[in-house]
């Protein structure tokens, strides 16, 4: 799997095979992912959708996945990425579990697991295309943390990824506070979900909200979300704005 | 152990089903200078016998830190001591970068425990000569490990290698019992004292000995020489007041507190 990219006169020159062997762009993907810390864990919602470039395709994909006993695991981007991260955890936590001996990675071991493979593959020029949110509760102690696709990994109180960067987190910062209780963490995340499935096109009316506390995770089944679609500025768009459609 | 035709290379069974290189190996172990190692639930502390070539030499070092969590000292072929040693500092931070977390002792012990089998079934290799004592901490608390040149380990509660180690193991055989609620001083002075088993009537100075301690929320420090120096200064007193009772037997265990309570009255301690 080992190539040279070959540099003649400063200019690239182009390995039309080796190109055939790393990622370039994303096909399948999945969008935002949306997490928080609570009282007794970690929330974290998505929805189930994969994207085909602009196709809304495949409408049941899942993507948070519960790591061991204390991690859950949230992807978006290349989905088969995704499906390649969860072999690797895999094995990860196989031989973990050989071990036997009463020692268990918690989430921060796997956050910074994920944070070394994506950082690596990255120097290879060779990325695996998601930003992952890696959530977990161990001997009480919460962790929520995120690694993008060219290896950036923080932790936080909230994290989010793609559009709910922008869309929210904005909300998250003003209206999260320490010890939420279950129930408004969940209409916390639907509150940013909702935003999302308005204005993020690749959003699909499905989603699911998966818990983590110390007894383990929990996926709710998919659901979908109330929208309202009778705002003045729906119904007569181009009201004040001549020309616009 | 006599020489024999089954002893020439490790790959080599005797029909008795022994191999001979390994047992030398362990032999080896046996004549380097003592080490000990004991643990209660939190704190293990490592001590040895400083041995030096000659007078005008330092003496060698003995106990090697691994990680914040993890120390191990060594008895017998000192060279072969220090590369395992280096290879467990390889381990452990290696585990330490990939993971951001501390590698548990156990899992560090197996992987050693592997590298030492693999010299026992190689015919161009030899078996390190070396035993480990290696003592470190994990989620479930503090462990004390030895490792032996036949690639196996096992756990102790206290342990002691080395040449007159057998004094050492008596000692603590009597007072293990105790160990896992120990209090830090309590179990630093079992191990000193523990040492001066091993001298075997040569006077327990500080200069002989050192002295390693690790535990939850502690990491792996040496104790200095002072710190050492006062411990041996609490019981030597109280040793030579056993003396003047005339008592080495069970009913000392009883006699001693009482006698040196009154002893330590006659003189006043800040004249020691």
């Amino acid at each position: 799997m080992t190539f040279t990219i070959p540099i003649e006169n400063g200019n690239e020159v182009k390995n039309a095979e080796a190109d055939s062997q790393r990622t370039l762009y994303p096909y399948v993907t999945g969008t935002s992912v949306v997490a928080i810390k609570y009282k007794d864990g970690i929330l974290m919602a998505s929805d189930m959708g994969g994207s085909y470039g602009s196709t809304l395709r495949y409408k049941n994909i899942e993507r948070m996945k519960a790591i061991g006993k204390h991690s859950l695991l949230g992807a978006s981007g290349e989905i088969s990425d995704f499906q390649e991260i969860l072999r690797y955890l895999d094995e990860l936590v196989l031989n973990d579990n050989m071990w036997d001996d009463g020692n268990s990675l918690g989430p921060k071991e796997v956050h910074n697991y994920l944070t070394r493979v994506m950082y690596n593959r990255r120097n290879k020029f060779n990325p695996l295309w998601n930003t992952l949110v890696l959530g977990g509760v161990k001997n009480g102690e919460k962790y929520l943390g995120m690694v993008s696709m060219i290896g950036v990994s923080f932790e936080d109180n909230h994290v989010a990824t793609g559009f709910g960067n922008h869309l929210a987190r904005p909300i998250l910062r003003d209206e999260w506070r320490e010890d939420l209780s279950f129930e408004d963490g969940v209409k916390l995340l639907e509150k940013c979900m909702r935003v999302l499935l308005y204005r993020d096109r690749s959003a699909i009316n499905k989603l699911q909200i998966a818990k983590m506390t110390e007894e383990g995770v929990t996926v709710s089944e998919p659901y979908s979300l109330k929208t309202f679609w009778e705002f003045s500025a729906f119904t007569n768009p181009t009201v004040g704005a001549e020309g616009s459609w | 152990m006599f020489r024999n035709q089954y002893d020439t290379d490790v790959t080599t069974w005797s029909p008795t089903g022994r191999l001979f290189q390994v047992e030398y190996a362990m032999e080896a172990v046996k004549q380097g200078s003592a080490a000990i190692g004991l643990r209660s639930r939190t704190h293990v502390v490592l001590a040895c016998v400083n041995k030096a070539q000659s007078e005008l030499s330092s003496h060698q070092r003995k106990i090697f830190k691994v990680d914040d969590h993890i120390g191990v000292a060594i008895a017998g072929l000192t060279a072969d001591g220090r590369v395992l040693s280096r290879y467990m500092r390889s381990e452990s931070i290696n585990h330490a970068f990939t993971y951001e977390s501390p590698l548990p002792v156990g899992r560090l012990v197996v992987h050693l425990a592997d590298k030492a089998q693999v010299c026992t079934q190689r015919s161009w290799k030899r078996p390190y000569g070396v035993g480990l004592l290696v003592g470190g901490l994990d989620e479930s608390g503090a462990h004390l490990y030895y490792n032996c040149p036949s690639g196996n380990y096992f756990e102790y509660q206290a342990f002691a290698i080395g040449s007159r180690s057998q004094a050492a193991k008596t000692y603590l055989e009597r007072r293990f019992e105790s160990f896992g609620d120990s209090s830090k001083e309590d179990l630093i002075k079992d191990a000193i004292l523990a040492v001066r088993e091993t001298l075997q009537g040569e006077t327990l100075k500080s200069s002989l000995c050192t002295v390693a301690v690790l535990g939850v929320g502690e990491p792996f420090n040496f104790l200095d020489q002072e710190t050492i120096q006062k411990v041996i200064d609490t019981f030597e007193k109280v040793a030579e007041e056993e003396e003047g009772e005339g008592g080495e037997g069970e009913a000392e265990a009883a006699a001693a507190p009482p006698a040196a309570e009154q002893g330590d009255q006659d003189v006043a301690p800040m004249e020691m």
